[in-house]
């Protein structure tokens, strides 16, 4: 299998604020590597180094040591980006455009020919169900309908590898399903979605394979079936025995 | 360039549907008119006047326009985390600052464009001319020190921590320059060394953005400036223009965003 996210010995480290502290290590020596056509799941609790590591993977962040790389082009290449989709934990767009405009915008920084543009934005509002506001600015809508329209931005460039930070988080149960459907139909069409949870169930039933972190270090990797095997119990159990929480 | 344009686009958007453009223009509007409405004793040399504090205006209004809207854009792109999804795609940090930098131009040139073309006709039709040729310099070096306003504004953006300090502090530079810078060297023959080196070489250093007020024409109906003098100008302004972006880039560059 070739990987197509793959990180070497990564390593970040954050100057912290008290003075006595110096720095503070997020990442140390992270190994990762995902498959073509994988869902990947990223786990670990709050502050365990997930959010640095996609910060890495998109280039927000550079990292202290190692390097990581997508589709094999080093992430400090704003080219390792054509590939991508990428789609935040909360909406981050601008507000005052619309849906359309707001695709038409990110297909321009793609260099995406025009016809072809407009095709994609037809297919991608029609795929989220938001060709009836097409036309409305974001902030009138509502969170579900906003996160839909980010799902849609990172899908305009035909990605062949989708990272997606807490794609779930916030939304009702519906709207979850919404976004676990389009997940599973993005599997199913080949693309390498690499994602990050707190939602451990619905993990266990998406991924193909995961990896958990704790205090910047991989402590899990593997695929799903293996690991239950393994630890004979579900997802939410490993990860609790991974991350050392004992229920008395 | 295409990445540029597209964020530059952006930047435009936001610019005529928020208000502030609006509320300056109307502000302008009015108070033009009732300056040029009232006959002062008959005294048609009033016009003069009347000119000058309605281009007054102009000027204060554009650099309003310009300067805010160049604040904002970084600090509001972090603050409103929409610079995380824009940059996970193929795009530098360099071509985000010089769209941004462009958009706030063409923005701010679109807006000063409505403010001379209004001007123009309020005073065409108390004059009964419109020296369309003096009208276009000024408006072109107008515009031309607006970029060199902007790019300053853009590198204090990524510079300073919040934007009501840029705003401020490139209000009293600007304000500085066009009316202390001119005379700094005057003011330097005057003093001992080592003092007098440096002021010297701080009037050198700043740009010179009196060079771009040409609201003599317009007011005194002067002839125009040589176009090679124009265009001198403006490739002064280009390198200034260029410097600080530059700079703002290496700053932006080296920000780490999380």
């Amino acid at each position: 299998m070739n990987a197509i996210l793959r990180t070497d010995n990564l390593r970040v480290e954050y100057r912290t604020r008290e003075v006595r502290q110096g720095t503070k290590l997020a990442l140390k020596s992270l190994n990762l590597s995902v498959n073509a056509g994988e869902v990947f799941g990223f786990l670990g609790p709050n502050g365990a180094g997930k959010t640095t590591t996609m910060n890495v993977l998109l280039g927000y962040v550079n990292p202290t040591g190692g390097a990581a790389y997508l589709f094999d082009v080093n992430v400090r290449e704003p080219i390792a980006r054509q590939r991508i989709g990428y789609l935040p934990e909360l909406t981050y767009y601008y507000k005052f455009l619309t849906a359309e405009e707001l695709l038409r915008f990110y297909a321009k920084i793609f260099e995406i020919p025009k016809a072809e543009t407009e095709k994609r934005i037809d297919q991608l509002l029609k795929l989220v169900e938001l060709e009836h506001a097409r036309k409305r600015p974001i902030r009138t809508y509502s969170k579900g309908m906003q996160q839909r329209a980010g799902l849609a931005q990172a899908l305009i460039n035909n990605p062949d590898l989708l990272l997606l930070d807490e794609p779930t988080s916030g939304l009702d149960p519906l709207g979850r399903m919404k976004v676990r459907e389009i997940i599973q139909r993005l599997k199913n069409e080949g693309k390498t979605v690499f994602f990050s949870s707190h939602e451990l169930g619905e993990v266990e039933t998406i991924c193909d394979r995961v990896a958990i972190l704790h205090q910047g270090e991989l402590k899990v990797e593997g695929r799903v079936d293996d690991l239950v095997k393994q630890y004979q119990c579900n997802l939410e159990q490993i990860f609790l025995k991974v991350v050392g929480y004992n229920a008395e | 360039m295409n990445k540029i344009v597209a964020v530059s686009g952006v930047v435009i958007r936001e610019l005529y549907r928020r208000k502030d453009f609006y509320v300056l223009f109307i502000l302008t509007v009015l108070i033009t008119l009732l300056a040029g409405s009232a006959n002062f004793f008959n005294d048609h040399s009033i016009v003069r006047y009347l000119k000058e504090i309605c281009l007054m205006l102009i000027w204060i209004s554009a650099l309003v326009v310009a300067i805010t809207t160049a604040a904002r854009q970084i600090p509001f792109e972090r603050e409103n985390r929409t610079i995380f999804p824009l940059l996970a795609k193929p795009i530098s940090r360099w071509q985000v600052l010089v769209g941004k930098f462009l958009g706030c131009w063409l923005a701010s040139g679109a807006a000063l464009l409505v403010f001379y073309v209004f001007f123009a006709i309020v005073s065409g039709t108390r004059e009964h001319s419109f020296p369309i040729g003096n009208y276009l310099q000024a408006f072109w070096m107008h515009w031309q020190m607006l970029g060199i306003v902007i790019a300053l504004t853009l590198l204090g953006s990524v510079a300073l921590t919040t934007p009501a300090a840029n705003v401020t502090i490139v209000f009293i530079i600007t304000l500085g320059i066009l009316f202390v810078g001119p005379y700094l060297h005057k003011v330097a023959i005057r003093m001992t060394e080592p003092s007098a080196s440096l002021l010297t070489g701080l009037y050198f250093a700043i740009p010179h953005l009196e060079f771009f007020d040409l609201r003599g024409l317009i007011i005194h109906d002067w002839p125009m400036v040589g176009w090679l003098d124009i265009g001198a100008a403006t490739l002064y302004g280009w390198l200034y223009c260029a410097f600080f972006l530059i700079a703002a880039c290496l700053v932006f560059r080296r920000k780490a965003l999380n």
